[in-house]
């Protein structure tokens, strides 16, 4: 699974990035897709599993949390 | 050439800070936070590492809550005019700066915002408890100069605040950041205002504020932050709410070389040579007989800034013969017309001698060398 990471700033951007620097997990900073936010900045694409990473980054307000399963992006609920 | 203006502005600058610069300039380049692209988000970086060792150096919980302005001056008005209202009251002392005194005037016409000034001594002493008799129920912040730039007085802001508990305490720290410790959770500080290019070792034009989580300020800007972009009403969040408008991210970079600086010379180191220059200044100065020095040069918790004037010569004379001599210092009343009639040298102002950490003894030697040849001739204007 796909998941995209949306912050309010970009600054957010890069303190969850600063957070999971070194651990285990496949993430990529990229432009925040067009069709889910209009937001013209970036976010992170994380591919692989959403609850191992999220007691790293809990501190850091998240605004959108969407999974792409390749087909379809389905907004999640996150805290 | 024998600087002594680094209360004005630092000079040299580290290394660091014209690599930086240097790097930026030629390699990265772009608008950070605005789009998707490398070098957009290298510029973003260097801010996002900025904000953090920024708030690693003040003890800052949040580094969003660190806002660039361009100089100590707009924080300082983002600060007093963001927070004060229509018929608030606030306290603030008889040593500050023109940047906290300009503002606070503006208010008290316009807005009717009530000003109490706490009367220091002409050595720059404040007793904290006059601050608290002048305390009413409108008091709404005390701002307070964190470290003169006139004398180098250091007040004890964190004393001062367990003293007014839920107002509001603004610190002045343009001269402090980098020349003294400021711990903002230590101190309880709200709002925390500096410049970037002192001894934080930016190059010019570049500030900052750190403003306590559950403190709202009205902006002093409104407009692009690359974010919520659908939405025409200033974000909320911090750090954008405050920073609209490509920032000064050459300014920023050049800071992150100033910091990185710092971290790897040690901030103790720094203000142990700083300590030792300003007592070899001092105790220099004082074999002058001419000499007068303002301050309490007694207290060896001050900062590299010593005020001082030869009997019968004009400041602005002095400076003059110095400046011919390449020794660079600031005359006047350096913005502070408040603190020089606390000290007792208005309107005339003072000679004010402010070594950075690249000073060298050798300099110092010569500097009072040149005073001392100053202060045995005959003045032009007697």
């Amino acid at each position: 699974m796909i998941y995209f990471l949306i912050f309010f700033t970009i600054h957010d951007v890069l303190k969850a990035e600063k957070a999971l620097k070194g651990r285990d997990v496949d993430i990529e900073l990229v432009p925040v897709p067009r069709n889910l936010s209009s937001d013209c900045g970036m976010c992170i694409k994380l591919r692989g599993d959403l609850e191992g990473i999220m007691p790293y980054i809990n501190g850091i307000e998240m605004d959108k949390c969407v999974s792409y399963d390749g087909k379809e992006y389905q907004f999640l609920a996150h805290s | 050439m024998i600087y002594l203006d680094n209360a004005a502005t630092s000079f040299p600058k580290p290394k660091e800070t014209i690599d930086f610069l240097n790097d930026f300039v030629l390699n990265v380049g772009g608008n950070p936070g605005r789009s998707g692209h490398a070098l957009s988000l290298a510029a973003a970086r260097s801010i996002f590492e900025a904000r953090e060792k920024l708030a690693a150096l003040f003890c800052v919980m949040d580094s969003e809550r660190i806002i660039f302005t361009q100089n100590g001056t707009e924080s300082l008005n983002l600060a007093i005019l963001g927070l004060l209202k229509e018929k608030d009251h606030v306290i603030t002392t008889s040593l500050e700066h023109n940047s906290v005194m300009r503002p606070l005037m503006f208010l008290s016409k316009e807005k009717g915002v009530g000003i109490s000034v706490v009367q220091c001594s002409p050595d720059g002493n404040l007793d904290v408890g006059d601050i608290k008799k002048l305390i009413r129920k409108k008091t709404k912040a005390v701002v307070i100069n964190h470290g003169s730039n006139i004398i180098g007085k250091v007040q004890p802001v964190g004393e001062i605040k367990k003293m007014i508990g839920g107002i509001a305490l603004i610190v002045d720290a343009c001269q402090t950041a980098g020349s003294f410790p400021v711990n903002v959770e230590e101190d309880n500080i709200d709002i925390l205002c500096f410049s970037c290019h002192k001894s934080l070792y930016g190059i010019q034009g570049l500030g900052a504020i750190y403003i306590r989580n559950g403190i709202e300020l009205a902006p002093l800007k409104f407009g692009g932050t690359g974010s919520r972009s659908e939405s025409i009403e200033q974000p909320m969040f911090l750090p954008d709410r405050y920073e609209s408008g490509t920032p000064n991210t050459p300014g920023i970079a050049a800071l992150l070389g100033g910091l990185s600086f710092i971290e790897r010379t040690g901030i103790e180191t720094i203000i142990r040579r700083k300590q030792d220059l300003r007592q070899s200044i001092l105790s220099g100065l004082s074999d002058i007989p001419q000499v007068v020095i303002y301050g309490d040069k007694d207290d060896g918790n001050q900062l590299p800034v010593i005020s001082f004037n030869i009997e019968g010569k004009l400041p602005s004379e002095v400076g003059y013969e110095l400046n011919k001599r390449e020794i660079y210092t600031r005359v006047g009343l350096h913005c502070a017309p408040a603190a020089h009639r606390t000290i007792g040298s208005f309107p005339e102002g003072t000679v004010r001698a402010a070594p950075g950490y690249f000073t060298t003894d050798e300099e110092i030697a010569v500097f009072i060398d040149a005073v001392r040849e100053i202060a045995g001739k005959t003045s032009a204007h007697s």
